[in-house]
């Protein structure tokens, strides 16, 4: 309980004396996650609407399954192979992304993707069957209906991109395996926690983490009041 | 004029199962054509088909004269629109609902001709309301706005008022008999209710497992029905 109160003043401290070092490693969370999820989703939303619209796609039997494998691929294991990836004897290792915020954020990609494409899926899935014949009764074009019914799963689209926001932003296994966890390089938050942790200093490390999840509170308010916005409960 | 609508030997098929059985149809420009029968009677199918929502596995349909095929040309399905008996409304506000014809067609929103539906059908204080807040007669009625704010030549209706109150019925059917009227809309609708037929049909046919009865003029057809089937459906009697 000491530990706790220590922890809160701590990071209270922390910000109040805006610490240069912590707003590097905030600084660094927040591009790396951001940028994965901005892959992520301007790959996984739209490959996941598709699928979602292609109710009698070949393979989907056997497509449908393998995206919600890969949403729950464990993060250590999606960092060791991006690591094997990108390590010199990689296929890729000539990019020179081990240990880089690049490399971090390929592996974040890969862990916030799937997420995507299948909460995607699954919310223009849920959308009324009728909805797409009825458009193209008031005269839309195929494309029309398709951007449509994505529009009218915006709020299970959000969901997609709360959930891969909170699994990326709270990741450490895959960030810590590609990154290094390299001070003042790629030390992001979750990082930085197992490392103070690690060196005893409890206090530090839970302050850093009542950061993370005021980050994580922030960024989930403004994508609630989005889906409220989207008339969402 | 040519007719709207010539269907020549139209049969649907889903699977094995034969839905719609047309050897001969005509559905004159500017005519309110009623069709009734039971469930199951393939009535809403032939309205896909109508809409070119659905191509035919056999037979022709010839609108205004030109024979369609499978690939019918954006500019006349756009002049066609369908309400259907349970309006799918997009999570939006009421105004925004019926502005979305006009958006899909790439037109610039006309208020003035949206505000008119919302008035004419009474939904003007509703404009800014999001639909999930509608009443099932409410809603219908933005699915009319939202189908006529485009001025389409023809008009589909499938069981437009089915399970709404008198006073929606009454209204829906005051709208789409003016609408023939004023701007010669052909109308098409469907309905299980053989009392609505013969208040707006000028011309009504009975459907029974995907056939074509008897079609007459609405007075004849109530007044004087020529098939057993059809006289038997006008007493109540279960016909399938």
């Amino acid at each position: 309980m000491e530990t706790l109160g220590r922890a809160f003043g701590d990071a209270l401290g922390l910000l109040w004396g805006m610490d240069s070092t912590l707003l590097e490693i905030v600084g660094l969370t927040l591009q790396v996650t951001l940028v994965a999820l901005a892959i992520a989703l301007f790959l996984g939303i739209p490959i996941g609407a598709a699928i979602g619209l292609a109710r009698h796609l070949p393979g989907r039997a056997f497509l449908v399954p393998l995206i919600y494998t890969g949403m729950g691929l464990p993060p250590v294991v999606v960092g060791l192979f991006t690591y094997l990836l990108l390590s010199n004897r990689g296929p890729i290792g000539g990019l020179g992304w081990l240990f880089t915020p690049a490399g971090m954020i390929m592996a974040q990609t890969i862990i916030a993707f799937p997420l995507v494409l299948g909460l995607t899926m699954a919310a223009v899935q849920s959308v009324d069957p009728d909805l797409p014949i009825q458009m193209r009764a008031l005269g839309a074009t195929r494309r029309q209906v398709a951007l449509t019914t994505l529009v009218e799963s915006r709020i299970g689209v959000t969901a997609a991109v709360v959930a891969a926001y909170g699994s990326i932003i709270s990741e450490v296994g895959a960030v810590m395996l590609v990154g290094g966890n390299i001070e003042g390089e790629t030390r992001v938050l979750t990082t930085a926690i197992v490392l103070e942790t690690r060196k005893g200093n409890f206090a530090l490390a839970l302050a850093l983490g009542i950061i993370l999840l005021g980050l994580a509170f922030l960024t989930n308010l403004v994508f609630h009041r989005l889906q409220v916005r989207q008339g969402g409960p | 004029m040519s007719p709207a609508y010539e269907l020549t030997g139209v049969r649907h098929c889903y699977g094995e199962r034969s839905v719609v059985d047309i050897p001969d149809l005509a559905i004159e420009t500017g005519e309110i054509f009623g069709i009734v029968g039971p469930s199951g009677a393939g009535k809403s199918t032939l309205l896909r088909l109508l809409n070119f929502l659905e191509v035919p596995t056999e037979g022709q349909i010839r609108y205004r004269g030109n024979l369609m095929t499978s690939d019918v040309s954006l500019v006349i399905r756009r002049g066609i629109t369908t309400v259907f008996q349970r309006p799918m409304l997009l999570r939006r506000s009421v105004a925004a609902n019926v502005r979305i014809g006009q958006r899909i067609r790439g037109s610039v929103p006309k208020d003035g001709a949206v505000d008119e539906w919302l008035s004419r059908l009474g939904l003007a204080d509703l404009a800014d309301a999001p639909v999930r807040t509608l009443s099932a007669g409410e809603a219908q009625r933005v699915a009319l706005a939202r189908a006529l704010v485009v001025n389409p030549s023809v008009l589909l209706l499938d069981e437009p008022s089915g399970n709404l109150d008198p006073y929606n019925v009454g209204l829906i059917e005051e709208i789409v008999r003016s609408e023939n009227r004023s701007r010669g809309t052909t109308i098409v609708i469907v309905t299980h209710d053989p009392f609505q037929a013969r208040r707006i049909a000028d011309r009504t046919a009975l459907m029974i497992n995907g056939r074509m009865g008897e079609i007459a003029t609405t007075k004849r057809f109530f007044s004087d029905p020529q098939h057993p089937e059809t006289a038997a459906f006008l007493r109540g009697d279960l016909v399938y």
